[in-house]
């Protein structure tokens, strides 16, 4: 019981990172090879900037 | 579960199910509550889930749990990833629910909650779901491309460049359209006007944030933006209740109008990180609460519904819109039920995500299927209030008049009592001024949510700020798609520039990015003073035109997908993978049936809306009389515009609904071969991983 609580609370936790751009974020310092910082973070956004303008939402 | 419980189990939820839908079909006199109405759409969407969406997956699309998804096969870590089917679920549900589903069932309550709420479930089951799913799973074999990519590719170049200008038409009208109903729902209101100011340098301030202090913790700024919002709230409150202040708050419709084209403006020209991605952030971090809290509050309150099943407005005559069940039900609820816009969503981020086929199913068709619960609970939130109460406050002052005892005169005459005492009890109550011609709907769903919410906790003491929390709410919702929509529309336009001179398509120059970002907000901001200067209303010939524009989308989408499933049905090629099953023709019926419909419903709408007598449905009929009356010559072309776009997408789509036809013919017939444009198979490699 408690392993399936737990898997949901993961799931939800991995969910609402994945909507906020942290796992995003997590897989850029990856693959740079970056550690976190306001200038790696800079670049991560420049990087998706076009991704995320071009991303519609709906009404 | 052995197979005789199973069996036992699915008939018991079908016919409980049947028994609500018919309890709210035929129920008369007595008022309802409302859990019958979740009830029978819970019952719906799990008998169709469970079983029409297998259909689909195992005979129509034949998903093939071996087959590597663009994910796995291009993944860069950057757009195609493979991930966890909930998250994507979750991805893809905070993209494609906005304020639509809250907005259109609000408007449609004016038929009363039945119309409405039978078109939600069946529309979503039969459509919209349909619609998600299988452009969903047609993207995701074609290694992620967009819907006017595929419609080029498999339809032809006139199936692309009617998608482009549907989509590109669809982003004008829906701007303007969201952008009058905030308009509508701050005017006069120094309380809701301030605390949405507010956002927008808690926006910045999130950004600076993330930028400086807290790189990447997005989540944790969210919840900052949020506290912060809160407390914008109380603030808003004493902004209302102290006089000097509130006088420079209390803004007028033209006001706020040229406050949000240049915030529109603005938006689309600075920097994605500095305003549009922390909006974002914060509005899905609300959006996703407040859904949630909202279902909470639904059935922990378990409200009556007070609104008839039908109203006598079901002859044409609204004073919300005007025009009949059919076809204006169909167009007024759209994202409920079925959203052409989804398609563009279904084809963006989300078929980059999907790691199995298999997975398409529950992210398109459960995605809907949860949109339409939402569609469901405005719908609740509508008709729990009193008719006369929502007739008040929905209904412009051209129709009911200017004058509150005017107006409550008129709401009773029509057998939904209302007095201005009323009336005015409630806008105290929810810290208004007023709350008669807040049109637009999201006035109305706030006052309903407001209840929901202050009857289930504080009580209505609390009233006053749960109505501005849902007003907030709104139009933070609607304040992103402005930012998202007139940003995906200036790159549109570049994209189509740069075939002309290149520099306008490189999308970093920057005189490109403000002449493209004044051309899109020029464009929309054009609509949504039209709107704001209509006596009646503005939503009245707005959201129709924006309803219209939707579904005329979902029917390029339906046909994309008619048309690929008939040539899956007739390749001739060597399947890879003999463990896939045929497809059969007829199965086609799937996404033909919903197109049929949306064809019937699309083109009567629009014949209603151009050329009907009654000058408060057709254009040109309201243009003759302006003419008539003298009325100012740009009023006149106003409606003639409206007239001309919509004759214009209309004839537009028919050339890809004959040009679809003519290849399905010819491929049925044999003269011409069924091929399909799907990437090369490729086996995946996680089928281990995943089991």
């Amino acid at each position: 019981m408690m392993n399936r609580i737990k898997k949901v609370a993961t799931v939800f936790r991995d969910t609402l990172r994945e909507i906020f751009d942290e796992s995003a974020y997590r897989r850029f310092l990856e693959r740079s090879q970056l550690e976190s910082s306001p200038n790696a973070y800079a670049i991560f956004q420049k990087e998706n900037e076009q991704l995320k303008s071009r991303r519609p939402r709906c009404c | 579960m052995p197979k005789f419980v199973s069996v036992v189990l699915w008939i018991a939820v079908s016919l409980l199910g049947a028994f609500a839908l018919a309890t709210i079909a035929f129920h008369r006199g007595e008022q309802i509550n409302a859990l019958w109405l979740v009830v029978a759409a819970v019952s719906t969407y799990a008998v169709a889930y469970r079983f029409y969406s297998a259909f689909i997956s195992a005979k129509v699309l034949a998903l093939d749990p071996v087959r590597a998804t663009p994910a796995e096969r291009l993944e860069n870590g950057r757009d195609f990833v493979p991930t966890n089917k909930w998250v994507v679920f979750g991805h893809h549900f905070a993209a494609i629910a906005g304020p639509g589903p809250l907005v259109g069932p609000v408007l449609a309550a004016q038929f009363g909650y039945l119309p409405g709420t039978l078109w939600i479930i069946a529309g979503a089951v039969l459509g919209g779901c349909v619609q998600d799913f299988v452009i969903l799973l047609l993207s995701v074999r074609r290694d992620g491309k967009s819907l006017t990519e595929m419609a080029k590719t498999e339809i032809g170049r006139v199936g692309g460049m009617v998608a482009y200008v549907a989509v590109l038409s669809i982003v004008v009208i829906l701007l303007a359209v969201v952008a009058l109903i905030v308009v509508n729902a701050l005017k006069s209101s120094p309380w809701g006007a301030f605390t949405i100011a507010m956002t927008m340098p808690i926006a910045l301030l999130m950004g600076l944030y993330l930028r400086r202090i807290r790189p990447g913790k997005v989540l944790e700024s969210s919840v900052l933006g949020f506290v912060l919002v809160i407390a914008a709230i109380f603030g808003g409150q004493w902004v209302s209740q102290t006089p000097s202040w509130a006088a420079v708050w209390t803004l007028t419709a033209p006001t706020l109008a040229i406050l949000i084209v240049i915030y529109g403006f603005a938006a689309s020209a600075l920097p994605v990180w500095l305003l549009l991605a922390p909006r974002d952030y914060l509005s899905t971090f609300v959006k996703l609460g407040t859904i949630v809290l909202l279902a909470i509050g639904i059935v922990a309150l378990r409200p009556s519904l007070h609104m008839p099943p039908l109203t006598r407005f079901a002859d044409g005559n609204g004073p919300v819109f005007a025009g009949k069940i059919f076809p204006f039900a169909f167009i007024t609820i759209a994202c409920g039920a079925i959203s052409g816009f989804h398609a563009l969503i279904s084809s963006g981020t989300t078929p980059k995500l999907i790691r199995r086929e298999t997975e398409t199913r529950m992210v398109g068709y459960g995605g809907m299927l949860a949109e339409s619960l939402v569609a469901i609970m405005a719908m609740i939130a509508a008709c729990s209030l009193q008719p006369g109460v929502y007739f008040a406050v929905n209904s412009p002052a051209g129709i009911v008049g200017a004058a509150p005892a005017a107006a409550a005169t008129t709401i009773s005459g029509w057998g939904f009592p209302v007095t201005d005492t009323q009336m005015a009890a409630l806008a105290h109550a929810v810290g208004e001024q007023t709350l008669y011609n807040r049109t637009g709907g999201a006035p109305a769903f706030a006052v309903g949510m407001a209840e929901i919410f202050s009857d289930t906790l504080g009580g209505e003491a609390v009233m006053a700020l749960w109505y501005h929390f849902a007003i907030m709410f709104e139009a933070l919702f609607i304040l992103t798609i402005l930012d998202a929509g007139t940003r995906v529309g200036r790159f549109m336009l570049q994209d189509a520039l740069g075939h002309i001179w290149k520099p306008l398509g490189r999308t970093s120059w920057y005189p490109s990015i403000l002449f493209t970002s004044a051309v899109i907000v020029a464009a929309w901001g054009y609509f949504l003073w039209q709107g704001i200067k209509d006596p009646l209303g503005g939503i009245n010939s707005l959201w129709p035109l924006f309803g219209i524009c939707n579904q005329l989308l979902a029917t390029v989408a339906l046909c994309v997908a008619s048309t690929i499933i008939v040539k899956m049905a007739l390749a001739k090629t060597e399947r890879v993978n003999t463990a896939r099953p045929t497809v059969r023709l007829g199965y086609v019926f799937v996404t033909l049936l919903p197109l049929c419909w949306l064809v019937a419903v699309t083109f009567t709408a629009s014949w209603h809306k151009v050329l009907d007598p009654n000058p408060r449905i057709g254009f040109l009929s309201h243009a003759r009389q302006l003419v008539a009356a003298g009325a100012n010559p740009r009023l006149i072309f106003n409606d003639r515009l409206d007239a001309g776009l919509t004759a214009m997408l209309v004839a537009m789509v028919s050339l890809i609904l004959i040009e679809s036809a003519v290849a399905c013919l010819r491929i049925i017939s044999g003269s011409k071969p069924a091929v399909t444009k799907e990437a090369p198979f490729v086996r995946t490699t996680l089928a281990e991983e995943l089991g």
